[in-house]
């Protein structure tokens, strides 16, 4: 996220029409809206990655072909994958918990 | 081809195509609708013989149309389509995209009412509802200003200074099917005319230095209202490139084009303000008005957006009485769209009209010249009584 400090352009110093760097989304951690969290549980996953496809933020990380870990930073709690696990691997639980 | 100008004889929609022709776009991407889709229709014959290089993009809805022109455009193609009335309306959340993300698509609308109830005739219903689109929206009189607005619209959208959306419109059926006399330029004067698409440096830094860009990314409180004000300005400055654009086209053409068209309004007392196909309507009456001794005139809007106040001040101040002629109704319980922007324009200024707004012609409805005479009529009265009676008088309705 931006910084306080940060000087920002004013209407006339800005490039026109909303155009920016490249992935741009990358600064925008979606996991600060997460009030749910989906937890794994590796002992039941088959490593399918449903979730992976499935995962609308790609908070999911998979290497190998298999299932990594989810990336807090950007997942935002939707419980999509939790929904498509076929092994109920991933379970949702309440932040404040 | 010869540099000799051509006469033929075309319908409004044949003159947006083969103006589309003659531009030679990149894309076009369009949903037929009627009175407008001939335009595309006829267009999409030429791409099929061979006699333009534009991509042809049948979409499944004008959402979808101008959301591929969108994408084109952004990737700094040459974008075109048309459309009319229901079509413009399902392209509404685009039509802003368009603007603010400044991409210079031209877009010929045929004006026709809205539904409900369904009607496919003219009124200004459709075009006056996207005056807040950040579109620049330029009206014609007849098949000659439909075809020459058009070409003149390519070079207004993609100048520097501007990069916005414009609208040409015609009025549906009266000049969309209509056939008219238009002169024609060669295909390489309008080729030329155009020019190939400026480039945008932003677009082409990131495909040479082969860095992804974001376009149209979240704006939120931090950046939207700079965006937007960004938008106003191109607006304001659009104003000069327009003049500009119309003076090099009347070297072009020998057709001069303005915000405005005075006629007649020496010394006038009386004097309508009227845009679209109903101007050469009045001119008649005025003329025969004239006549018969009566200081009558009228001012023909031409280019809605951006709204040109200072011409017409400068063209009514001295005016006693004004009629406005509202081909729309802003059904708020006071008076048709033209008529507050009118009367705002005047605000601030000492010499100034008396102002009566007529609503004409919804859903097509026929304005005969004893129409325009009975506005006229009202308006005279009012001149030498001193005396206004109503804002606002619907013309032509069955009471
Ligand atoms: S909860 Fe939603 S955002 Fe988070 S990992 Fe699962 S699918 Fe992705
Ligand atoms: S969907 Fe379930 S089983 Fe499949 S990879 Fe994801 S967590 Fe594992």
């Amino acid at each position: 996220m931006k910084t306080a400090e940060e000087k920002k352009s004013t209407w006339k110093e800005l490039p026109e029409g909303d155009v920016l760097e490249g992935a741009s989304s990358l600064q925008f951690k979606t996991g600060n809206w997460r009030s749910i969290r989906p937890v794994h549980h590796p002992e039941k996953c088959i490593h399918c990655l449903l979730c992976w496809i499935a995962c609308p933020d790609s908070a999911i990380k998979v290497k190998d072909g298999r299932f990594q870990t989810i990336d807090y930073d950007y997942c935002k709690g939707c419980g999509i994958c939790s929904h498509e696990c076929p092994k109920k691997a991933i379970e949702m639980v309440p932040e404040k918990k | 081809m010869s540099q000799e100008e051509k006469k033929v004889a075309k319908t409004g929609n044949e003159a947006f195509a083969e103006a589309m022709r003659q531009i030679n776009p990149d894309v076009v991407a369009a949903y037929p609708i009627t009175p407008a889709t001939e335009i595309v229709q006829i267009f999409s014959q030429f791409v099929a013989d061979g006699m333009v290089k534009t991509e042809f993009v049948p979409a499944e809805s004008e959402h979808s149309a101008m959301s591929a022109c969108i994408g084109a455009s952004a990737c700094g193609a040459r974008a075109m389509t048309g459309t009319s009335a229901q079509g413009l309306a399902l392209m509404w959340e685009m039509l802003y995209i368009a603007a603010g993300l400044r991409l210079p698509i031209v877009m010929a609308v045929v004006n026709r009412a809205l539904s409900a109830p369904i009607n496919i005739h003219c009124d200004h219903s459709d075009t006056m509802g996207a005056r807040d689109s950040g579109w620049i929206q330029i009206f014609s009189e007849n098949v000659q200003e439909a075809y020459d607005n058009l070409i003149q619209a390519v070079r207004i959208a993609e100048h520097p200074d501007v990069c916005l959306p414009v609208m040409v419109t015609t009025d549906g059926f009266i000049l969309s099917h209509c056939l008219e006399t238009l002169a024609m330029l060669s295909d390489e004067q309008v080729s030329q005319f155009v020019g190939p698409v400026p480039n945008r440096t932003d677009l082409l830094s990131s495909l040479e230095k082969n860095q992804p860009i974001t376009i149209g990314a979240l704006d939120l409180q931090d950046y939207y209202f700079e965006h937007r004000r960004q938008v106003a300005e191109a607006m304001v400055k659009a104003k000069r490139v327009i003049a500009l654009i119309g003076d090099e086209f009347a070297k072009l053409s020998g057709r001069h084009y303005s915000f405005v068209e005075p006629y007649r309004l020496e010394e006038a007392e009386a004097a309508v303000v009227v845009m679209g196909s109903s101007t050469g309507t009045a001119k008649e009456v005025v003329d025969s008005l004239r006549a018969s001794g009566k200081k009558v005139g009228l001012l023909k809007i031409r280019v809605f957006r951006p709204f040109p106040e200072e011409e017409i001040v400068k063209a009514l101040g001295k005016v006693k009485v004004v009629g406005i002629m509202d081909r729309a109704d802003g059904l708020n319980a006071v008076s048709g769209p033209l008529y507050p922007e009118i009367a705002a324009a005047f605000y601030h200024h000492q010499s100034r009209p008396q102002l009566l707004d007529f609503i004409y012609g919804l859903g097509g409805r026929d304005v005969p010249p004893r129409d325009i005479e009975t506005i006229f009529s009202d308006l005279l009265e009012v001149t030498s009584s001193g005396k206004r009676n109503f804002t606002v008088k619907y013309i032509g309705v069955r009471e």
